[in-house]
């Protein structure tokens, strides 16, 4: 038995600003004590996307008011804190800057260790804070606008390696062009999953990419599927019919359900793991998680998908990536941390 | 913050809106002026995130004190390349947040005016990159007539005859030493000290510091998207 350890994380690697704080309880376990997170996304939606001079603004206004609406909500002083983990990547440059800054400042002023982490392992990292400890090795399959990837989980504090991943655009990135040609707001998963409900998802066959027997077995692409319903959406216009965005919105959300929780249940059979998290901003589509569910069932898998709250990028995953390390008696990175925009995922920390 | 006049305030200075990384720890008291006595400078425009606290903290070591031994934190506000200017005051602010400790921002040419220590009337300008200059005016007194403002050098010069200047101080001003026409002063980059004593009255009298923004003078990129883009030919 060990005592109870408070750890802190900060996040800034995209749009969010998040603080969380979370408890190591005496049987190592995780408790949730607060997650504050300010978004920019509104800010964005008139750009059509991330403006990352505008998310880095918003970091810095934000970083303060949030680190003390987590205090407040989680009623600890910062005296309290036993370590300071914080995304160093990957991200956008900029923003990711404003958190390690403000975590180092944390980290010298109240002289507690200070954890760079990746942002890939907390996503992750995120369901242990909702369903308990994860059995060892799981798959993961993360998706969102900044990435859509598969990896394998066989530590969380170290053990990480990335078996497919996406060739071009990240799936949420598919939902926001979508959207687009839809003349749908963004972000383009929210409109799209409501819409699709009064669609039908096999009325047009969208491509399933990089889904030919001799294509990579575990990467996506979603690029020619965007493209795809573009030209659909064209045509009909140019023909003078009326579009039918729900039935449009129902195929493409079916496309990338089928090809995410398809190559996601096979790599689970080929490698034997009986376990799948899915996490990210595109966890919480309907369609994703009933497809998984369903597929997921029928394979034997046992399927986690955390809370959307905790799906969508924020600090208490972050927190969590930090408490695994710290349990795990990892060394703390220095404060010389650099930041590292394209960390790869098999760096779960950076010393 | 209530206003409790002190006596001696030992003060930590910081500014990253140059390429120099800049941290020091200065001694302010009513009757003098502030008194250096630890800093450490680095010039390397991409390090700010890297080398801020640790400076800070070699400062502190140099001396033998703790970071809670600082009274007060003053930051340099900008303007300046936008990146490295939030290193330094989301550290300022963090450091005072969990310190308890007031964090006084001050635009960091004021900071490069006093240094320079002229006695007339003074132009300051830093890199601005992308060909332009951030710029400011002070009079022979010191105090800020002008700016600050960002603009290309050429266009700066023709205002120069109304700006009552006679000399100026700053990267900026030494990279375009050509087109403004002026004397430089050799002072480059703002010094802890020259930035304690530009808060020094707010300093010394414990005042309620203003907001910890900074001086951006620039609209972030972004262009909004006009229509949608087609990707079959119409
Ligand atoms: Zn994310």
């Amino acid at each position: 038995m060990s005592r109870e350890r408070i750890v802190l994380g900060i996040e800034s690697s995209c749009d969010e600003t998040g603080v969380g704080i979370v408890r190591i309880r005496h049987d190592g376990t995780l408790e949730l004590l607060a997650d504050e997170v300010a978004s920019s996304v509104e800010e964005h939606a008139r750009f059509g996307g991330v403006v990352p001079e505008v998310a880095s603004r918003a970091h810095l206004e934000a970083m303060l008011p949030t680190m003390h609406r987590a205090l407040g909500a989680a009623g600890v002083a910062l005296k309290d804190v036993h370590s300071i983990a914080v995304t160093a990547g990957p991200g956008l440059a900029g923003a990711l800057l404003v958190g390690v800054s403000a975590a180092k400042a944390y980290a010298a002023a109240l002289g507690k260790p200070l954890y760079g982490v990746n942002h890939l392992a907390g996503h992750v990292a995120a369901d242990t804070l909702e369903h308990g400890p994860l059995p060892s090795p799981c798959l993961a399959l993360l998706v969102s606008g900044g990435h859509s990837s598969l990896l394998l989980v066989e530590d969380l504090a170290g053990k990480i390696t990335e078996i497919g991943a996406t060739v071009d655009d990240a799936a949420g990135e598919a939902y926001d062009k979508v959207a687009r040609v839809l003349d749908l707001p963004y972000p383009g998963g929210p409109p799209i999953d409501k819409l699709a409900k009064q669609g039908n998802g096999c009325a047009i066959a969208f491509p399933r990419g990089l889904t030919g027997s001799r294509d990579a077995k575990y990467d996506f692409s979603f690029s020619g599927l965007k493209t795809a319903v573009a030209r659909w959406v064209e045509r009909c216009e140019r023909s003078g019919e009326q579009v039918p965005v729900a039935d449009v919105a129902a195929s493409f959300q079916e496309a990338v359900a089928d090809v995410l929780t398809a190559k996601a249940v096979r790599a689970a059979k080929d490698l034997g793991v009986d376990t799948l998290v899915i996490s990210g901003g595109v966890a919480a589509n309907s369609r994703l998680s009933a497809l998984a569910a369903q597929r997921c069932e029928a394979a034997g898998i046992h399927l986690r998908v955390p809370r959307p709250r905790l799906c969508t990028d924020n600090g208490a995953m972050i927190a969590a990536v930090g408490a695994h390390l710290v349990a795990a008696g990892a060394e703390p990175s220095g404060l010389e941390l650099a930041t590292d925009p394209g960390l790869p995922v098999s760096t779960v920390q950076i010393v | 913050m209530m206003a409790v006049p002190l006596t001696t305030v030992l003060v930590l200075a910081i500014d990253t809106a140059t390429p120099a990384v800049t941290a020091g720890v200065v001694q302010l008291d009513p009757d003098s002026a502030p008194v250096t006595l630890a800093q450490r400078v680095t010039v390397d425009a991409k390090a700010h995130g890297e080398l801020l606290i640790p400076h800070v903290l070699a400062c502190l070591a140099e001396i033998g004190r703790e970071l809670s031994a600082v009274d007060a934190i003053v930051c340099g506000s900008g303007p300046g390349p936008f990146t490295g200017l939030r290193v330094g005051m989301v550290t300022a602010g963090a450091l005072g947040q969990a310190l308890d400790r007031p964090v006084y921002p001050v635009p960091t040419p004021d900071a490069l005016a006093i240094d320079a220590n002229t006695g007339h009337g003074l132009l300051v300008a830093t890199d601005a990159r992308r060909r332009e200059v951030y710029w400011a005016a002070y009079d022979a007194a010191g105090r800020r007539s002008n700016g600050p403002h960002v603009e290309r050098p050429a266009e700066l010069a023709e205002k120069l005859p109304t700006l009552g200047v006679a000399a100026a101080a700053g990267e900026g001003a030494e990279l375009y030493a050509e087109v403004l026409g002026l004397p430089l002063v050799p002072v480059k980059y703002p010094s802890p000290a020259g930035l304690v004593a530009a808060a020094a009255v707010e300093l010394l009298a414990s005042a309620r510091p203003g907001p910890l923004t900074p001086l951006y003078l620039r609209r972030p990129d972004a262009i909004e998207p006009v229509g949608r883009k087609r990707v079959t030919r119409p």
